[in-house]
């Protein structure tokens, strides 16, 4: 309790926190740090995102494919002024490396973390690797929420010190199996502590309609936030790839249709027949498309009760996300201060 | 039981090198009922020995027997004789077979000729499949008899993760979701609530993670004492 006055009433008081305490429909965005050590992707990446997200996740070794660490790019991001959500899977690391980490990301400034299982190492590009999960999802945010609120360590020891206070997240996949557990597995996140929840890409919003009723019935919409997962489809390719292949995502038929027809002027001609000219249009006419209905997406999300804002995901294409969120009528950004107005603060005091 | 398979034939032949009496010794517990170390496994083993060394223009002397436990020293004794003739012993047995002979017989050169790859059964003919990782804590009592431990490609507590598609895991079509079929069993006996508990970080120590592990009986001790 002492701790939450300190800080105003906020647990944490990141800005991402504040922006959902204050009722205003989130947008956090993803940006996927590079296969090198060079710092300065992202900060160009930043520069696309700046100002377009209230906070922006920073992908953990994704896909098991070694990159420069969340923690790392973090830095870079909290010096860049945007305010970071550190992804940390469970398939790296144990109880002792992952709560080591936290410290050092803590005390680099960084206040949102989002609570992976993490995909399988055979998925990337080092498949002989040993795994760990020493913990799961489920148990990490019981630690971290542990760390924050009751100031220990995951085996019981007090922090010598100042412990570390992270908004706490994690992922919901909606359309994965078996489908009738989904919420309740969301449930159980939002028992172990979880404050906010980033869902898996949604297209189909009658299905994720569905689920969100099932979520509310349960009541998990009001003790964390839930953002929905969106994505811009760069063509009717990747969205035939993500319907067929990718496990948990389902992508309407009329959706496939229509990035399809965007490409209609070029269509019936052969790889051979097309110039270099022709590829470049009909990829600015899918992309352009894609944003249209990634834009609509949100619009019908945020009609949803208990949807609290939307996570933006367009990996290697940071670009799509200043369109999007001012297509979708978001930009610019609210701005909600540290401070909490006076009354409220006698109220707490 | 243990479930193995043979190495290759050429990595065998670089483990007996330039060794010229070679003694194949099968298994006839788990090994045997899985095709990988019995007496026919020994016997078909040592012809190819004999055949390869001969063919590459330098015979070699092989012969074999199979005890009926390779894993208890007691079984062992009968081939001694046999183990001390041998410039080489290749073993069928699984890696605990394998060590049970460099244990009893410290005079002998002792080499693999098994993988062995799980805890296991068969689930049809020619199929055997991984059931137990032996993590010293047995929690089937609260998954339904199925274990996440083994069969849950991250040996998840509180599964199922994101990656359960139509049944299957993540890493491939061909591996069945452990939590799935977790979901299933539950369902099917009207216990589901189990699954809404959640359950707490795995005390690791009580599987590999703790180091090498033993149990001692002290009761079992005492009474061979007093025999």
């Amino acid at each position: 309790m002492t701790s939450e006055i300190s800080n105003n009433g906020y647990l944490v008081g990141s800005n991402l926190e504040r922006i959902l305490r204050a009722g205003h429909f989130a947008v956090t965005a993803e940006l996927g740090p590079p296969q090198s050590a060079d710092g300065e992707i992202i900060r160009q990446k930043a520069t696309l995102l700046k100002g377009y997200c209230d906070a922006v996740n920073i992908t953990d070794n994704q896909t098991a494919i070694v990159r420069m660490s969340s923690i790392g790019a973090g830095a870079i991001l909290v010096r860049e002024g945007l305010e970071p959500v550190i992804q940390m899977t469970c398939r790296d690391r144990n109880r002792l490396a992952i709560q080591s980490d936290l410290l050092g990301a803590y005390a680099l400034g960084m206040r949102n973390l989002l609570c992976l299982t993490g995909d399988h190492q055979t998925f990337g590009n080092h498949p002989t690797a040993k795994n760990v999960f020493d913990l799961d999802s489920v148990q990490l945010i019981e630690m971290v929420t542990d760390m924050r609120d009751e100031h220990v360590f995951q085996c019981g020891d007090a922090f010598k010190g100042p412990e570390p206070r992270f908004f706490i997240g994690a992922a919901a996949a909606p359309f994965a199996d078996p489908i009738d557990f989904r919420p309740y597995r969301l449930a159980k996140k939002v028992k172990a502590g979880v404050n906010f929840i980033q869902t898996q890409l949604v297209y189909d919003i009658g299905a994720f309609e569905d689920y969100m009723e099932k979520v509310r019935q349960l009541g998990s919409h009001k003790q964390a936030y839930i953002l929905a997962g969106v994505g811009p489809l760069k063509s009717p390719g990747m969205a035939r790839y993500m319907k067929n292949s990718v496990p948990g995502i389902l992508v309407p038929d009329e959706l496939i249709e229509r990035m399809t027809k965007a490409g209609k002027p070029w269509a019936g001609k052969s790889k051979d027949e097309l110039t270099k000219e022709d590829k470049k249009a009909r990829s600015a006419a899918w992309k352009d498309e894609g944003i249209k209905i990634c834009i609509e997406l949100i619009q019908q999300l945020q009609k949803i009760e208990g949807v609290a804002g939307v996570h933006i995901m367009a990996i290697e294409w940071e670009e799509a996300v200043k369109p999007i969120v001012e297509g979708a009528g978001l930009y610019p950004r609210p701005v909600v201060e540290k401070v909490v107005p006076v009354s409220e603060e006698a109220t707490d005091g | 039981m243990i479930i193995a398979e043979q190495k290759p034939l050429e990595e065998i032949k670089s483990l007996v090198g330039e060794a010229h009496k070679v003694l194949v010794v099968g298994c006839g517990t788990c090994v045997t009922v899985c095709f990988a170390g019995g007496a026919r496994e020994a016997a078909i083993t040592s012809a190819s020995l004999r055949m390869t060394s001969k063919l590459a223009g330098s015979p070699k002397e092989v012969s074999d027997v199979t005890v009926q436990r390779q894993c208890e020293w007691e079984y062992l004794d009968g081939i001694a004789e046999q183990v001390k003739e041998a410039d080489l012993v290749l073993s069928l047995g699984c890696g605990i077979g394998v060590q049970a002979m460099v244990e009893h017989f410290p005079d002998a050169w002792v080499v693999p000729g098994l993988n062995t790859k799980f805890l296991g059964l068969p689930t049809e003919q020619g199929v055997w499949a991984e059931r137990c990782a032996a993590c010293g804590d047995c929690i089937l009592g609260l998954t339904g008899g199925i274990c996440p431990i083994a069969r849950c490609s991250k040996s998840l507590l509180n599964g199922p993760c994101g990656g359960s598609e139509a049944g299957h895991c993540e890493i491939s079509p061909e591996v069945p979701c452990a939590w799935q079929l977790i979901y299933d069993r539950l369902s099917s006996k009207g216990k589901l609530d189990v699954l809404l508990e959640i359950r707490s970080p795995k005390n690791w120590r009580a599987s590999r993670d703790g180091g090498p592990r033993k149990i001692v009986r002290e009761d079992l001790r005492l009474a061979s004492e007093e025999e």
